[in-house]
């Protein structure tokens, strides 16, 4: 089965993110594959290993997005796709959905894989978004996933536990943390990367329009918000719980 | 003058039920027409909430396919509507079901949509907090309408006006798509982290997942207290994800809200960050957390909880 995985490389979550023209500073410090699409990657290749098939990465971003795509080519993923285009700074939820699903279209599927959401934009709306301009189901949460025969059957995360969801293919499927163990790529793994093709595509190569490929969003401003008065913080010599449980009294919870 | 909707949830004890009440309070108070979009088993009856937070008029599907199917069904009637009746912008809960449904709308009018909304400015705009909660993005919306926004709960506080809206049913339409087959609810103790008065909460620093109990244990002395957790913890399977605060979790708003071992990932922080008072135990002096503490403590969260809760029964006499 041909198996798609969204990535996206994000500036490191474990550095203070920072602004640039109100827009989330992409280059100059470490970027990373997003952690949260290392499950996708995972989860793909392991339904590829089971049922045959292989398994392409598509990104969109910045020239530097590769680093993301060979990282998934490292883990195991055969092929990869990036669409690097400059109009496409600034691109928001229904935009870069419009892309990835020309994209995804133009390789064809059977499945597609993404994460719930990005780590640094967090909108978890684009695999939803993706689903319908491709015309097919949305199996959205899954924490756990299999497939027999032509359905797809996944356990969906809800509010109060989760519910069996059940889902002809091809369809589009979010994972979310926790569906696998993401395996490190092995140093064999790292090298094949390098050699594995990555198609390298334009808007224009999409037949996209410019009108859809314009942001629906634009910054007005971005401003500190109001400080929380700034509290009292003490190094613990003993004292630490008597002070912890004077404060809860004089909130009167206790 | 705008019209508005707001699309809401009929289960009473969900997210996307709450959340709407609190958006339609935030909507009367732009002006313009209020109306609302109720889907689900139990719509009708859950329009006369709707309709005492201010919708004048409530668009209600009891059919359970709505509730069954993954977006597709809701999406399709709601496109339907959308095009008879026009609206400028669609207010959503930010929960899993009304994601699934704005983002396929999205694909079918083109419009705009915005997650994570913290609050409305009009029918062309709306904020929302980045870097976990430290700074406000104020945006414009273009392109046609209606603009499609996902507002996080607990943005607004919800206030009834009293009102009483008109009903008009909705059939669902045909959709294919995923389909929920069996449901599974996790059986829920103590109070609800989202109505609890007094939250204590763990992360990584509290070193292995039995640690908890230390947790249990205070909160079992403290009136209306529950435990909640990191996204790092319940990833790693230490708890369930239904303790889970943050982005991904619960958002949560207590008077006191204890963080124990948690450094203060935006992830973890936009989940908790509106609690009226914070407390922070945690080793690392520089971690994030201690800049919203009210009161930080610098210490081993293993030695300085379980003294706590010796201090808290104390004081309880």
């Amino acid at each position: 089965m041909n198996v798609l995985v969204l990535v996206k490389q994000i500036p490191d979550p474990n550095n203070p993110y920072q602004l640039a023209n109100n827009r989330l500073k992409r280059d100059g410090g470490q970027n990373v594959l997003d952690p949260g699409d290392e499950f996708g990657v995972e989860a793909a290749l392991q339904l590829t290993e089971a049922n045959g098939g292989e398994v392409t990465v598509i990104s969109m971003g910045p020239e530097s997005a590769m680093e993301a795509i060979r990282r998934a080519l490292s883990m195991g993923a055969h092929k990869g796709v990036l669409i690097s285009d400059e109009s496409l700074q600034g691109a928001d939820a229904l935009v870069t959905a419009r892309v990835l699903a020309a994209a995804i279209k133009k390789t064809g599927f059977d499945l597609v894989i993404a994460g719930v959401e990005s780590t640094d934009g967090s909108t978890g709306t684009v695999p939803g978004t993706i689903a319908e301009l491709l015309g097919v189901p949305l199996a959205s949460f899954a924490k756990h996933l299999e497939i027999k025969d032509t359905t797809l059957h996944i356990q969906r995360q809800t509010e109060k536990g989760y519910d069996d969801v059940e889902s002809p293919l091809p369809a589009v499927l979010t994972v979310t943390a926790g569906v696998n163990e993401p395996r490190y790529p092995t140093f064999k793994g790292i090298m094949q990367a390098k050699s594995k093709p990555v198609e390298q595509l334009k808007v224009g190569d999409l037949g996209l329009s410019a009108d859809e490929a314009k942001p629906t969003q634009t910054v007005n401003e971005v401003t500190p918000a109001p400080a929380r008065g700034a509290g009292e913080k003490f190094e613990d010599d003993g004292t630490g719980a008597a002070k912890v449980a004077d404060f809860l009294k004089e909130a009167k919870v206790i | 003058m705008a019209k508005i909707w707001v699309y809401g949830d009929p289960a009473q004890d969900s997210t996307g039920f709450k959340t709407a009440l609190e958006i339609l309070t935030k909507a009367r108070s732009l002006g313009g027409e209020v109306e609302a979009v109720v889907f689900g088993p139990g719509a009708t009856e859950a329009a006369k909430a709707f309709g005492e937070h201010g919708a004048t008029k409530v668009f209600a599907g009891d059919d359970a396919a709505f509730h069954d199917t993954i977006g597709t069904v809701a999406a399709t009637a709601l496109h339907q509507l959308v095009q008879e009746h026009q609206p400028n912008i669609i207010l959503f809960p930010m929960s899993y079901d009304a994601r699934d449904v704005a983002s396929r709308l999205s694909a079918k009018t083109g419009s705009t949509l915005m997650s994570n909304a913290t609050d409305v400015t009009g029918a062309e705009g709306a904020k929302t907090a980045i870097f976990g909660g430290a700074q406000i993005v104020d945006v414009k919306f273009d392109g046609p309408d209606p603009k499609l926004v996902l507002i996080r709960p607990k943005s607004f506080d919800a206030e009834a006006s009293g009102g009483s809206a008109e009903v008009v049913n909705v059939t669902a339409p045909a959709a294919e798509g995923a389909k929920v087959v069996e449901r599974h609810e996790q059986a829920a103790t103590g109070p609800k982290l989202e109505d609890a008065s007094v939250i204590v909460s763990g992360g990584r620093g509290l070193q292995d997942p039995s640690n908890f109990k230390l947790l249990e244990d205070l909160a079992a002395l403290i009136p209306g207290a529950a435990v909640g957790a990191t996204r790092a913890v319940v990833d790693a399977g230490w708890v369930p994800y239904a303790m889970q605060i943050g982005q991904t979790g619960k958002t949560v708003k207590p008077k006191v809200y204890i963080a124990v071992g948690i450094s203060g990932a935006t992830q973890h922080i936009v989940g908790m960050k509106s609690s009226d008072r914070i407390i922070a135990i945690n080793k690392d002096a520089e971690a994030p957390i201690f800049q919203l503490a009210d009161l930080g403590i610098v210490g081993d969260a293993l030695k300085v909880v379980p003294k706590l809760t010796e201090e808290v029964k104390a004081r309880k006499g």
